[in-house]
């Protein structure tokens, strides 16, 4: 327990201190952390799915609210959360399926299921949900209220099957942690590897003597070119530098080294070379539920001089990628201002930033935004590692990766508390 | 019937005015008319057939004419003719230029006719009997000042020798059968031509001074010739309105011609021989935009300084402002018009004309020629296009009595009165105008530097006027930050950002304001890269775009993207910021990787009408759909002033 909490103490102060670079790198910490986390975690003879579910989100809350624009840290613990659900669901059914079934069915068949952890479990869940609690808006409903629904269809499963022994129960509780961690271990690899995922597709979306735009850097944006490229396509490629932070010119830098013909172009540029361009492809920092898209700064710009000429927006996302809330005014909320130093030098700049002198409010400020939000109307397309998708669809889609339950994680919290 | 064959006998017979003695028989004369005149091949043939030219053709013809003369042109006929004693000096050269460049002709009337001018066999030509008799003046001395108009009729009925050689037009005349049979002896002479010329082009470039009127030649030539770049273009649009040539050339005027393509390979090529800077290597340059004119860095600026002295006739301060332009250390439309115009004024106040030349045209192919200097240190913007064009057609316009230190007076008044009625007072007006559009609490948006916006800033704040301003600015120019700077300094309260973060600015934005290179006839506003972005963004926001531009930099051209016609900055400029040297990401490239990398430094962009609520210029607020008004109306009067 003790290097757990000290495990977290760092990452939130890697999180805090913004030291985590990338969508990707965090989530994928914020899962290893979490798995450790599950494992640590004492289970109590019932309910230790709430259990698990408490301590996944008191740790959880605290890594959101260490950085609440990393999007991507609110979905894995949300993914975990869900994960935890979906494994006992699995369980109870089962159990009960083997209750019911007793008499006639074998014990062979539980073993059978039991023995795929994670997809079947997931099979099967989905399938006892339809059974059990249809995905409908009256469960959404009747969930509010009683928060932990599940673990009380847990343990009401649990106290149903009363007669059953002790030592059947301390295996199922193994089994859920076990289960859980083997779950997250598969979220883990599903996260390192969307990259690939996301770029088997890209010969379905590059043809030969394409022109490409993009902006800033992103690593599945180069892995997407590059896939197309060794599919021996060859297409040019734009690459906005992407101010203040110049990434264009690191990502320049690897497609020219990895041998594809690339033009670097100013932020400024992009409006003048849309109209010779046949697809935008960017990164996406989050995308949100309504499909909008939480995006590298600049990204809005390069999206309506796509919609001015009708040049397919194409936004690539791995699924940690996909947040469960509706966005509010998120050029501002889910926003970070970085440090001017990044746009002036505050040498240069230091007799005007005098304070002391005149009325007292200064006279010069400096916006260095972090995000843009690309609105749902401008995107043409999602790629994420599961295929292609209207950002009218992404609700949907987001749907299957979290329980509704905990759409709202820190709300609920603190009135828990 | 009749008068059409005569006319188009007319160019036979000009040519064997000019022709060895023995071209002309040569040919087979299927028509009945030309063999008459054309029998005396040697001396008087000129004097004796212009009887035709005073019929004048129809216009048509008048290209039979010129392909008809392109033949004539050759120099060993005329030195054979002897005729033309004095001027076979330095007339081979001249007329080699000429021939040179086939599909110049339009352009290539000027310095043609003025060429011609010089030439003494025209004079005598003229001076004869019959062609005296069309002329007003009776006939022409070279040390009297001419009058343009009437220059310009003899020019139309009579035209002038080795003016256009337009072989194709030639090819399609109606005489198939001669026009083969000289084809081949033309190619040979146009061969040996460009040898003499190139040869002579390598003796003038190495000695700036090879004599007199000749010297100038070459240097002159150029820009005038190739029929590319904008402003030598509208330079000659504007001589051809001082010279007021037939009709059909007064609808050609109308007409913007089409500017230099770069990638054109065989003239491109002529460019760089004739040029005073080193073109830089082609290597690595956007495929999409081989057509404009490679950036010239300052890393020419030595090499410009040590050629000093080879470039004579360029006045020392065009000198100075073209190496202003070239070290990029002048920017700003209406600062580097003034600094052109002023650097013309000091030229035309030092100017003396030559003996045997006119103050006209030897002026104006002066201008010609430091223009095309300029040029070479900077594409021009629209703007000075606009204002060369006033300053040709003045000095076309001046009377001929006037002596030439009144007429330099004149120029010079009228410069002045440019400088102070377009720009200066423009912007004054247009101050007035744009500062009834700020009220109190508004928060302006600017990008990059306009010296206009600054001026409207400036001025609603001593107004008392409360506001903030939004300074936007881009990478590599990164002007925004100098315009920061003096607005703070006044006192204004200022937000900075960069251009990639505009939308998260313009939530709070209530008004755009934007300076403008140039306002296309089709609403089209080219200006500082990234303006068009900044408007779009705007309009998405629905917050209204004011563009602040003064007239003179209306232009009668149509874009619609900002590929055909555009100006390339260093691109060596985007792979470095300047105080981050964090990003050297591009510093240390293989030769495989920079195979592959292009780097794109565009200057300017178009900013589609759509996105403009406004135009604030001196004639007032005007919706983009007005501006051909403003042009057509604006041309007429800055014209006749």
């Amino acid at each position: 327990m003790p290097d757990t909490q000290a495990l977290v103490n760092d990452f939130l102060n890697k999180l805090k201190k913004r030291k985590i670079e990338g969508s990707q790198a965090t989530a994928k910490q914020t899962a290893e952390l979490l798995r450790s986390v599950i494992s640590q975690t004492r289970m109590p003879y019932t309910n230790q799915a709430a259990a698990l579910i408490h301590s996944v989100k008191a740790v959880g809350e605290r890594l959101i609210a260490a950085n609440p624009v990393e999007l991507a840290v609110g979905n894995v613990v949300r993914r975990v959360l869900h994960i935890v659900r979906e494994e006992d669901l699995s369980l109870t059914t089962a159990a009960m399926a083997g209750l019911n079934l007793s008499a006639e069915s074998d014990d062979e068949d539980d073993t059978d299921r039991d023995n795929h952890p994670a997809l079947s479990a997931a099979a099967i869940a989905a399938a006892s949900r339809s059974t059990l609690r249809p995905p409908s808006l009256q469960t959404l409903l009747e969930d509010v209220p009683d928060s932990a629904a599940v673990p009380h269809t847990s343990s009401s499963g649990g106290d149903s099957e009363g007669k059953s022994k002790s030592a059947d129960k301390s295996s199922r509780s193994r089994k859920l942690k076990h289960d859980v961690i083997e779950a997250v271990n598969e979220l883990i690899q599903d996260i390192s590897t969307c990259h690939e995922l996301i770029a088997e597709q890209a010969v379905e979306h590059i043809h030969q003597n394409e022109v490409i735009l993009t902006l800033g850097s992103s690593r599945t944006v180069l892995e997407f070119l590059c896939a197309a490229k060794e599919k021996k396509r060859s297409f040019r490629v734009f690459v906005a530098e992407g101010a203040p932070r110049y990434q264009g010119h690191l990502l320049a830098k690897e497609l020219v080294t990895r041998g594809l013909q690339t033009t670097l172009i100013t932020d400024s540029a992009v409006f003048a070379m849309i109209s010779r361009v046949n697809m935008v492809i960017v990164g996406a920092h989050a995308v949100m539920a309504n499909g909008g898209v939480i995006a590298p700064v600049g990204l809005n710009m390069v999206a309506l001089a796509a919609q001015k000429h009708a040049v397919p927006f194409v936004v690539l996302a791995g699924s940690h990628k996909l947040c469960p809330l509706y966005p509010h005014h998120p050029e501002v909320l889910l926003n970070e201002l970085r440090s001017p130093s990044e746009l002036l030098d505050f040498g240069e700049f230091s007799d005007c930033l005098d304070f002391g002198s005149g009325i007292g409010a200064p006279l010069l400020h400096v916006v260095n935004p972090t995000f843009d939000y690309v609105p749902p109307k401008l995107v043409s397309l999602f790629i994420t590692d599961t295929g292609g998708h209207n950002p009218s669809y992404m609700y949907r889609l987001i749907a299957d990766y979290y329980s509704a339950d905990d759409l709202v994680l820190e709300r609920r919290t603190t009135s828990g508390n | 019937m009749d008068a059409r064959r005569m006319s188009r006998a007319v160019p036979r017979v000009r040519q064997v005015g000019f022709f060895t003695p023995n071209t002309p028989v040569q040919q087979p004369r299927p028509q009945s008319a030309a063999p008459s005149s054309e029998s005396p091949p040697l001396s008087d043939s000129p004097a004796s057939n212009s009887l035709s030219p005073v019929m004048i053709p129809p216009p048509r013809h008048l290209s039979d004419n010129l392909g008809g003369r392109t033949a004539a042109v050759p120099v060993p006929g005329r030195e054979n003719s002897g005729e033309l004693p004095t001027v076979g000096s330095y007339n081979p050269s001249e007329s080699v230029l000429w021939l040179d460049s086939p599909p110049r002709s339009r352009i290539g009337d000027e310095e043609l006719s003025e060429g011609a001018e010089s030439s003494l066999g025209w004079y005598r030509r003229s001076n004869s009997a019959k062609f005296a008799s069309s002329l007003p003046s009776g006939g022409f001395n070279l040390s009297t000042v001419k009058h343009p108009e009437s220059v310009a009729a003899v020019e139309a009925k009579n035209p002038l020798p080795g003016k256009s050689e337009a072989q194709k037009e030639q090819a399609s005349s109606s005489k198939p059968l001669k026009a083969k049979t000289t084809k081949a002896e033309r190619r040979a002479l146009q061969e040996s031509q460009r040898a003499a010329k190139a040869a002579s082009k390598a003796e003038a470039n190495k000695s700036g001074t090879a004599g007199g009127a000749p010297s100038s030649k070459p240097m002159k030539q150029p820009p005038l010739k190739k029929d590319g770049p904008p402003v030598a273009s509208s330079i000659a649009a504007s001589e051809r309105i001082g010279v007021d040539r037939s009709v059909e050339k007064e609808r050609k005027k109308d007409l913007p011609p089409p500017r230099k393509q770069f990638d054109d390979e065989s003239r491109g090529g002529r460019a760089k021989r004739r040029s005073v800077l080193n073109q830089p290597e082609a290597r690595n340059r956007v495929e999409l935009f081989r057509h404009l004119p490679p950036h010239k860095n300052g890393t020419q600026l030595p090499y410009l300084q040590s050629k000093f002295f080879e470039l004579q006739e360029k006045h020392p301060a065009v000198y100075k402002v073209g190496l202003q332009y070239l070290a990029g250390d002048l920017s700003g439309g209406n600062a580097r018009c003034i600094a052109m115009l002023q650097a013309f004024q000091e030229a035309i106040r030092d100017y003396s004309t030559p003996p045997e030349k006119t103050l006209t045209r030897d002026l104006t192919s002066k201008i010609g020629g430091f223009v095309s200097f300029l040029i070479e240190c900077r594409p021009l913007s629209m703007s000075m296009g606009n204002a060369i064009r006033f300053l040709k057609s003045r000095i076309a316009r001046l009377p001929l009595t006037l002596s030439e230190s009144e007429a330099k007076t004149t120029l010079c008044s009228d410069i002045e009165r440019f400088i102070n009625e377009k720009i200066v007072l423009a912007d004054k007006v247009i101050l007035r105008h744009a500062a009834t559009k700020i009220r109190d609490g508004d928060v302006l948006l600017t990008y990059g530097s306009s010296c206009v916006v600054e001026m409207i800033l400036l001025y609603a704040h001593e107004l008392g006027k409360q506001f903030r301003v939004v300074v936007v600015d881009s990478h590599p120019m990164l002007e925004g930050q100098k315009l920061l700077r003096r607005l703070v300094v006044k006192g204004l309260s200022c937000i900075y950002t960069q251009l990639n973060a505009i939308s998260y600015v313009m939530h709070e934005v209530t008004r755009v304001f934007l300076g403008a290179s140039s306002i296309f006839s089709n609403g089209t506003v080219y200006s500082m890269v990234g303006t068009a972005s900044v408007a779009m963004v705007a309009h998405a926001f629905r917050v209204p775009v004011l563009v602040c531009c003064e007239a003179y930099k209306f232009h009668e051209r149509v874009q619609l993207d900002s590929i055909c016609f555009n100006e390339l900055g260093d691109p060596d400029a985007i792979s470095k910021v300047p105080g981050r040297v964090d990003v050297n990401f591009l510093d240390n490239l293989t030769d495989k990787q920079k195979e592959n990398l292009e780097l794109l430094n565009l200057k300017y962009d178009a900013t589609p009408s759509d996105y403009i609520s406004v135009i604030v210029t001196d004639y007032g607020m005007i919706p983009p759909t007005s501006v051909p008004v403003i042009v057509r109306e604006y041309r007429k009067e800055y014209l006749l002033i």
